[in-house]
This record gives structure tokens, sequence and C-alpha cells, in this order.
């Protein structure tokens, strides 16, 4: 893990075993420095939100679970604008092909709701071609 | 009443209004848990009119949204009614953004959900 700190930026940089709840620590310090950079309570919900589901989807469904695998996770955060770019050591998958979840057939459906909800909240999200690597941005409100 | 974790669940008349015991519902075991607690009171308990306080709730995930659902469908499955209420910005717009807000009976006050039974 690498931590870099100055007084404009706050970058970490962190290999996470693929077990649930590994995030925890770091999630927390990177939802702790939004609030030092001054981010409002809605900003810092809406990145909370995105983050665990990209981190819990690449470790139950990149690396489902495999003990051998790790989560690579680089956070970046300024006054203005957050960057978290998550990768798994899985297959990938394709983010067009996830169904809709707010489709009348499947509104009730228990899961598929986590790429919607990194969509509607972060600024920008952009999978990589493999779709194993995906990289959340927020501009502050 | 049977003793909780996740939950607390008192009766207010034929009503049984649940307040959560954690803040941030995100945890898998913790998640699992609360779900077993939730269906345990259609499914245990017979209770069939069930108001969700989110006055504690700050945050919950999207697995958290797939146990909700889950009760709905069971309480709606037992002919009973499931109404949800306080729940704060954030978490509406979750409900809102998954149009989950169209699937769950939402009102802005507990005595509103206990009035609309």
């Amino acid at each position: 893990m690498t931590e870099q700190s100055d007084a404009d930026v706050w970058r970490r940089v962190i290999d996470l075993p693929s077990e649930r709840g590994s995030n925890r620590e770091v999630t927390d310090d990177l939802l702790t420095q939004l609030k030092v950079f001054g981010w409002p309570p809605s900003d810092v919900f809406a990145v909370h939100l995105a983050v665990e589901e990209a981190i819990v989807n690449a470790i139950v469904h990149g690396n489902k679970l495999d003990p051998a695998k790790r989560v690579h996770v680089e956070c970046e955060v300024s006054a203005d604008r957050v960057l978290v770019s998550i990768t798994d050591e899985g297959p990938g998958f394709d983010p067009a092909r996830v169904p809709d979840c707010t489709a009348e057939e499947r509104l009730e459906a228990p899961g598929g709701r986590g790429v919607m909800l990194m969509k509607s909240f972060m600024t920008r999200i952009e999978y990589n071609a493999k779709g194993n690597s995906v990289v959340l941005e927020k501009r502050r409100t | 009443m049977p003793t909780h974790n996740r939950i607390d669940a008192t009766k207010v008349g034929d009503v049984t209004v649940v307040t959560f015991t954690d803040k941030k519902i995100l945890d898998e075991a913790g998640i699992q848990e609360l779900g077993a607690e939730l269906f345990s009171l259609i499914e245990r308990d017979n209770r069939r009119s069930i108001v969700l306080n989110f006055d504690n709730v700050d945050f919950l995930s999207s697995a958290a949204l797939g146990k909700l659902i889950t009760l709905d469908r069971k309480v709606k499955q037992a002919q009973g009614r499931l109404k949800m209420c306080r729940i704060k910005p954030e978490i509406l717009e979750v409900f809102q953004v998954t149009k989950l807000n169209k699937v769950f009976d939402i009102r802005d006050e507990q005595d509103e959900a206990i009035a609309a039974f």
C-alpha cells in the first residue's frame, strides 16, 4: 500500500484480498478524505455507494472470492474531483449486457443494480475493453 | 417479542414498526442476518402489517435493496402490506434511480405510514 498526500491531492494505491469486507479500511479512509477536502454529504454518499458496489463486484463477481487473486484499487481525492480505479483479476464482463434493472419485468429482481447505481451517482464511469477494470470519477457538485 | 440483532420491532396497534440497528447496511453477513430477521416477521411471527422506519439508516448497498425487495414480495404473497418511511434523501434517490419507489409504498412520516393501513 502506498499513500501520498500533499495539500492539494490525497492518493492511495492498495491491493485488497478477495474477501468480503476487505475494502472497509480503504473505503473509510477515502470517505474521511472527502470530508477533509470539504465535500458535501450528498457527494460523500454517492462516492461511498459507487465505490462499495464496484469493489464488491470485483471481489465477488470478478475474482469470485478466490484467495489467490487481488483487487487493485487506486484512489485520488482533491477539492473538486475524486477518481477511483478498481481492477480485478477475473475474466471481465460486458457492462452493456447487464439487463436494465428498471425494466418492468426486472423491477423486483433481487440483484443487478450495482452498475446502474454507479452510473447514476458518479459523473463518469468507464470500463476497460476486457471489463475487469473500472474508473469512477466524481466532480464536486 | 423475539430479540433481534439487526432490527427492533415494536407493535403500534396491529402494525409492526421496524427500525434498524445499523446506520450503514452494507456488510454481507449483516445483510444476510437482516434479511433473516425481516423475513421471520412474516414467516414465523405472522406479522401482516409492517412499517420499515429508516430514520437511523444513513447508507445501504444494493445487496440490502435485494433483501427489501424479497421482503416486499413475501409480504405481498402473505396478503400483508409493507410500508416504508423516514427515508433520507440520498437513499430515496437510490430508490428513485432503481425505480423501486414504484414497487415500495413510501411515506414521509411513521404516523402517516401507520395511518395508511
